[in-house]
């Protein structure tokens, strides 16, 4: 069977005809005849400089196809045809690669069904370059977060895209290609990390985002990315993940849990929210664990978030002198604040991190949503099903 | 090494055309400035001039950066000059010398005919802010208000860029002309602008949505043509304004195609099948689609009229000097000189309109105008798209090219918007229906309700299918100051 592919297509009943998006294509993808303006898939090389210019926002539609629509098909469209069931591809449109796919489905799969974005979030790019064509980054940066003292060695990493096209949402991921082979001789296949920056870039408007990646004994990629020096260049495929996504919508609350590493994606939603809307209140809550305080990323710079804007609770299991703190014990302690979230329609709730902490945040909510008059399986599939229900779990 | 694509902010003036080393244009433009500022604070009322509106804004040139969206105060709008990027070995497209490298500086011998072409450009930029300077109080929803005040920053700086020109390759006279792009003023007496249609005030959202369908789309076709000139940075200026252009013929056809919607939804919600039952419609508070024909009818016919006379030798001249092209130019497979060419143009005969045949590069007005019919055509189909859908019996049409006309060989007759000849009395007695009455006019300016709630519309025309920048549908898209 062939590999289904992504393509780029124009809605015909909002495009207004004004061939901008012809006239800007380097690649002379895009025609039109007296009826349409369509999109060649065997020339388009989803290099987006039609997306900016267009008016109307008809540009942006993209469908994913065991057999790309022809020219002739595309002209005589008064409306756009809906999104296909591609056989073999379970996974919507997470992404195109099968391993990858495969990867984001174990991924979400904590989260009882099949995930949806959020209804406003914004639509995501999948699948631009492939271990065929991966892009190229090169490294501009490589922080430690954790205490020097720690044997926790978690690395803040920024990639610079140079002039490739990088499109990321906050909460995608790309995929990292350690070089060398493996065992059997064959290269080795990309490892996904979540980008932890936001869409327009670690600093804004820089062809840039970050990592948020921990040194793994034996890991093969993780120490590769630990290592790197600025300068070093990597090979980058995505991005991937087209469902755990932040709502457009200022006024969602987002109620964030996660561990260690697992904050990538929220380091990326809370800068997003804070450029977009720096003068929210009570827009988000953070309920985050860590072993010990030295040991949670990016401790300093959450510091820096006023507490008005996000709620932030945070959890410690190997504190000095102090009891041990799990994510689920923070939120039954604010049991009566998180029932107020549950209740309301505004809420995206995400869990993000290591497996372990899946059954936990479970029981919590499930405790929680009683006391609310609730349950929590029912609530959680309609929330999920209206896109506010994610979890990311490895 | 000058960077051309990103625009640079060392001077006060936003530009890709590295003014800071260019000190005096940069001296010449920096006296005018204040002069334009006080042009636009005293056009739009000042609660709006202090409102934070959701605007685009270009950081550079080329496709990635042109389109950054945020929260300005129009004053604080970052007017600038920005060329599209030169390309290299650019010949000259069209006349007689076709095929030379293009002109870098104007050449001599039309440096009259050229500076009058970017004089009645320009002169129509500032002339439609004029015209819609108070719509913003009727605004049938902070969507609208904010594609209204893009609109209106985009046509400021499409002045800004005419100026450049003048300022830049014109001297003395060049400076002067563009101290009277603001002295000049839409329906003043003493000093109106340059072209009629331009000079009509846009009094309803439904005007306003007609003239950026129709008007700007002339506006459009002259960009498309000037943007084939053999003066290179003419060219580069007009390419740049048409990817602005095309939110502004967006503004237009999706606002008609809102407003037809509306009043379809509303007559079937009401089992209104008849079109022409226009009493019971009206009474439900949307515009009858009659009426909208009848919109349609004037702001087209209007529309015409900028194109001038049908065989005009200015044009030819234009053309043949290769300073103005044909629409598409470089995608028309001929000589580009058009010496031995015919083209087929209206005239009248016996009182008839009749086509004949005349030299092609005389009928380049005519040509132009025959590209600008095409494509106003298409919008067309696609809102009689929306009456389909609706099952509702009604087509909305083009009249005839002869129908209420004020230049060229039709002006004043009296053809009926099927190109047929009437008598006078005939004339009269179906203008009522073919172009709005004062009465019409009055009905739409009782629906110009203000609505300014996030997420809400005017009951006369549906929501916007897409937000702008991907924006949730209550997106407060202008943040209004109510001091």
């Amino acid at each position: 069977m062939t590999q289904p592919l992504k393509q780029h297509l124009i809605d015909p009943e909002i495009c207004i005809r004004c061939y901008t998006c012809e006239m800007t294509c380097p690649e002379q993808a895009i025609e039109h005849d007296d009826m349409n303006v369509v999109v060649d898939a065997d020339k388009c090389k989803f290099c987006m400089d039609c997306i900016p210019v267009c008016p109307t926002g008809s540009i942006d539609n993209w469908r994913v196809v065991a057999e790309p629509y022809s020219l002739e098909e595309q002209y005589g469209w008064t409306d756009l045809p809906p999104q296909e069931d591609v056989a073999g591809d379970d996974a919507g449109l997470e992404a195109l690669d099968d391993a990858i796919a495969a990867l984001l489905a174990e991924a979400h799969k904590g989260a009882g069904g099949k995930s949806r974005a959020p209804a406003t979030a914004s639509k995501p790019s999948v699948n631009l370059y492939t271990l065929g064509k991966p892009a190229e980054a090169r490294v501009t940066g490589n922080y430690r977060l954790t205490a020097e003292d720690s044997d926790s060695d978690v690395r803040h990493i920024i990639l610079d895209f140079g002039a490739q096209p990088f499109p990321v949402l906050e909460g995608q991921s790309i995929g990292i290609i350690p070089p060398g082979t493996n065992s059997e001789g064959r290269a080795h296949l990309p490892r996904l990390y979540s980008v932890s920056s936001p869409r327009d870039g670690e600093r804004p408007n820089f062809n840039n985002l970050s990592l948020t990646v921990k040194r793994e004994p034996h890991g093969i990629c993780s120490n590769y990315v630990c290592d790197l020096k600025p300068g070093d260049t990597v090979r980058v495929t995505g991005p991937f993940g087209a469902t755990f996504l932040m709502p457009s919508d200022p006024n969602a609350h987002l109620l964030m849990i996660c561990t260690g590493t697992g904050s990538a994606p929220f380091r990326a939603f809370t800068m997003r929210r804070q450029r977009e809307n720096p003068k929210l209140t009570n827009s988000l809550t953070l309920v985050f664990g860590a072993r010990r305080q030295q040991e949670l990323p990016y401790f300093g710079p959450l510091g820096k978030v006023p507490e008005s804007f996000m709620a932030k609770h945070f959890a410690f299991s190997r504190q000095k002198d102090e009891p041990k703190h799990y994510v689920q014990d923070k939120l039954r302690a604010q049991s009566e604040r998180i029932g107020q979230l549950l209740q309301n329609p505004a809420t995206h709730i995400y869990v993000c991190g290591l497996k372990a902490m899946e059954q936990g945040v479970e029981e919590a909510l499930k405790d929680i949503a009683r006391a609310q008059g609730l349950v929590w399986t029912d609530l959680r599939d309609r929330m999920r099903d209206e896109g506010r229900y994610h979890l990311e779990t490895y | 090494m000058l960077d051309l694509i990103n625009v640079s902010y060392d001077t006060q003036i936003p530009n890709n055309v590295g003014l800071s080393q260019d000190k005096k244009v940069l001296k010449a433009l920096e006296k005018w400035h204040p002069g334009y500022i006080n042009w636009w604070n005293d056009l739009i009322p000042q609660n709006f001039q202090q409102s934070m509106v959701y605007l685009r804004t270009a950081v550079s040139v080329d496709p990635k950066g042109w389109a950054k969206f945020d929260y300005v105060k129009m004053p604080e709008y970052r007017w600038g000059v920005l060329l599209a990027p030169q390309v290299d070995g650019r010949t000259i497209p069209c006349g007689e010398h076709f095929g030379q490298p293009a002109w870098q500086e104007v050449p001599g011998e039309y440096r009259n005919l050229l500076k009058r072409l970017i004089v009645i450009q320009g002169d129509t930029e500032p002339a439609s802010v004029e015209q819609q300077r108070l719509l913003a109080l009727t605004a049938p929803s902070l969507y609208d208000m904010r594609n209204l005040f893009q609109v209106n920053v985009e046509e400021g700086r499409h002045l800004w860029a005419m100026v450049y020109l003048l300022h830049k390759y014109f001297g003395r006279d060049g400076r002067e002309e563009a101290d009277d792009l603001l002295r000049r003023q839409s329906g003043s007496e003493e000093a109106p602008r340059m072209l009629g249609a331009f000079n009509e005030e846009t009094p309803d959202w439904l005007s306003f949505f007609m003239f950026t369908y129709f008007t700007d789309r002339d506006g459009k076709m002259q960009l498309e043509s000037l943007a084939q000139s053999g003066f290179d940075p003419l060219s580069r200026t007009c390419r740049f304004m048409l990817t602005e252009e095309a939110h502004h013929m967006f503004v237009g056809e999706t606002g008609v195609g809102r407003t037809i919607e509306r009043t379809c939804q509303v007559m079937k919600e009401n089992g209104i099948d008849d079109p022409f039952d226009i009493d019971r419609i009206r009474g439900l508070g949307v515009i009858d689609l009659p009426l909208i024909q009848k919109k349609l009818n004037l702001h087209y016919t209007l529309s015409l009229d900028l194109f001038g006379q049908e065989v005009s030798t200015n044009a030819a001249n234009a053309f043949n000097a290769g300073i103005k092209g044909r629409y598409m130019e470089a995608r028309i497979q001929d000589d580009h000189q058009l010496q031995g060419d015919t083209y087929v143009v209206w005239d009248l005969v016996d009182g008839k309109a009749v086509q004949k045949e005349v030299p092609a590069l005389t009928a380049i007005n005519m040509r132009l105008r025959d590209d600008y019919t095409k494509d106003a055509a298409g919008g067309v189909g696609r809102w009689n798209k929306i009456i389909e859908k609706y099952g509702i019996d009604f087509e909305l049409k083009l009249p005839h090219e002869a129908f209420h006309r004020k230049i060229g060989v039709f002006a004043n007759m009296p053809f009926d918007p099927d190109g047929q000849v009437v008598t006078g009395a005939e004339f009269d007695k179906g203008l009522p229906d073919w172009l709005p009455t004062h009465a019409d006019g009055d009905y739409i300016q009782s629906l110009m309700k203000p609505c300014y709630e996030p997420g809400e519309f005017a009951r006369w025309i549906a929501p916007p299918k897409v937000g702008i920048d991907n924006k949730p549908g209550d997106f407060e898209y202008v943040k209004l100051h109510m001091a």
